[in-house]
């Protein structure tokens, strides 16, 4: 029998800003980017009963997204109606929420709205994400150690995993550098790509040391922007201008870190059980796949996400990229627009927005086959995960 | 010139005998008394068993070489780059982040028997690691 919630509902909506340093705030942003979406679904802003928020890293620096963008967009309608942070993993995780919530009866048309700008202007990308770090206050307690041990920003936990990975595993820098020069190549094809200019392994490996085992074209972009999409029933969607993109399957997995013996957060996350639940939903496997939108905050992240979806064994993630299977004109395309390392760094809005472009076929020279499009969000050090498999298929 | 300081942390109340601890040579944890699990501070309740029973305990000092990295990002003045920046699984369970001394960044391996060293500033006193030069299975 067919798990009830399969393809009962559909993205029928979607919106999207320029990306990169568009000075512009997150509400102004996330407005351009609604009123694009309810025009791609044909929908009027009456229309939307239902609107789940997530604030990007601004969200804690401040000058994100609140429950205020309600009232910016001016929505009188709202049946449901949340502010949602379960970090990278969080944009899936709206399309779950607003999947059940219609399955339910609770609302129909559903806004997920992600903006973030953390780019101003004459600072770096790095110091708009790693900023804090550079001038600490004197930290207080325990959480000092870090500091104290120049532990600082985004890269370091993505590094010190990934070097375990390669420690147990023998994982290379040119599997690395494999991802991040077959995302590359997609991204030539994306007008929408901050970084269209082709790179070679050889470029990957002169880029500049970040921490190693990460250089530089290891590490995703800092990008403003915003992405909207729209969560409609399915039998309304069919109906709907855009070729509708259907949910069937999702998931999430949070395996935590204790902080001690036992964890093992730097090579197994959450993907291995946000995998089960929606394999099983949507009846199928991995080898049932035809491409992958996975969060590539980090080239290791993708690595990591393909083993733990079992497209290989654990800790073969290396070998199984190597022949560039990722990449144009590969067996397994994945991050065809560019991902979070070529092209924009929305959180899990990446992936997600990449796949609604592919599965309605809009991917023009980079389309890829869509009949299963696997979707990935994770973050938190690998901590939180969310997943959704979409199909241009009804069922 | 003088040295730039490293960002210092300034004791709370929860991790005061950590601090002091470290001050007088020992590294300092918390155990559960319900279920005996080591767990750094500070935290009221264990994360094995939520029991808020706790003791403080010496650790024996010594751990392993969890994973590391090298840093070269300049982040603050007081680290000069590149610089190792571990994560060191103590004998009792509790990893904790920090430097290696006396190793250099090239020898730095995964599994790689530590002991711990303390490194006196002027209002707190760090837990660094070394590898143990002598090491029996």
């Amino acid at each position: 029998m067919p798990h009830p919630l399969r393809g009962t509902a559909a993205i029928t909506g979607l919106g999207m800003t320029p990306m990169g340093r568009i000075y512009r705030s997150t509400s102004e942003l996330a407005a351009e980017a609604v009123a694009k979406a309810i025009q791609d679904a044909g929908l009027k802003k009456d229309d939307i009963d239902g609107l789940l928020i997530n604030a990007g890293i601004t969200g804690t620096t401040g000058g994100g997204l609140t429950l205020g963008l309600q009232n910016y967009l001016g929505l009188k309608n709202l049946r449901l109606l949340n502010h949602m942070n379960a970090a990278g993993s969080t944009a899936a995780q709206m399309v779950q929420y607003a999947t059940m919530a219609i399955h339910a009866g609770m609302a129909t048309h559903v806004l997920c709205v992600f903006a973030d700008a953390p780019l101003k202007e004459g600072t770096s990308a790095g110091a708009a994400y790693g900023g804090a770090a550079r001038n600490p206050q004197r930290p207080r307690g325990m959480a000092g150690l870090y500091a104290a041990a120049g532990y600082f920003g985004a890269n370091t936990p993505y590094a010190l995993a990934a070097r375990r990975h390669m420690a147990l595993y023998g994982t290379k820098q040119d599997h690395l550098g494999i991802i991040a020069v077959g995302q590359r190549r997609w991204a030539t094809m994306n007008p929408l790509a901050q970084m269209r200019e082709p790179i070679t392994l050889e470029d990957y490996h002169a880029s500049r040391w970040i921490i190693e085992p990460l250089h530089l074209l290891d590490c995703c972009l800092v990008s403003n922007g915003a992405v909207a999409v729209i969560v409609s029933p399915a039998d309304l969607a069919k109906d709907m201008p855009q070729p509708p993109v259907y949910v069937h399957g999702m998931g999430q997995g949070h395996p935590g870190d204790s902080g001690r013996a036992g964890s093992n957060w730097e090579t197994e996350t959450g993907a291995r059980l946000a995998a089960e639940t929606a394999y099983r939903m949507a009846g199928l496997g991995p080898g049932d796949i035809t491409q992958c939108q996975i969060y590539d905050c980090y080239t290791y992240t993708v690595l990591v996400t393909l083993e733990d979806y079992g497209f290989c064994k654990k800790g073969e993630g290396g070998p199984f990229v190597e022949d560039g299977k990722l990449g144009p004109g590969g067996s397994l395309p994945t991050n065809t627009g560019g991902g979070e390392l070529s092209a924009y760094y929305m959180w899990g809005m990446t992936p997600l927005s990449e796949a609604v472009i592919q599965g309605r076929g809009h991917g023009g020279e980079r389309q890829a086959k869509n009949d299963v499009i696997l979707v990935t969000g994770n973050g938190g050090n690998l901590s939180y995960h969310a997943c959704l498999i979409l199909s241009p298929h009804p069922s | 010139m003088t040295q730039p300081q490293v960002p210092i942390p300034e004791p709370d109340e929860a991790s005061r005998p950590f601090f002091d601890g470290a001050a007088e040579g020992r590294l300092m944890l918390m155990r559960c008394v319900q279920c005996g699990t080591w767990r750094l501070p500070s935290r009221q309740h264990c994360d094995a068993c939520l029991s808020d029973r706790y003791t403080w305990e010496a650790a024996s000092g010594r751990g392993t070489v969890r994973t590391f990295g090298i840093m070269h990002q300049r982040y603050h003045p007081a680290f000069p780059v590149p610089y190792n920046v571990t994560i060191v699984e103590l004998e009792e369970g509790p990893r904790l982040p920090t430097n290696l001394v006396g190793v250099a960044n090239d020898e730095i391996r995964i599994g790689m028997p530590v002991e711990v060293v303390f490194e006196r500033h002027e209002e707190v006193t760090l837990p660094r690691f070394r590898p143990i030069a002598h090491y029996d299975e």
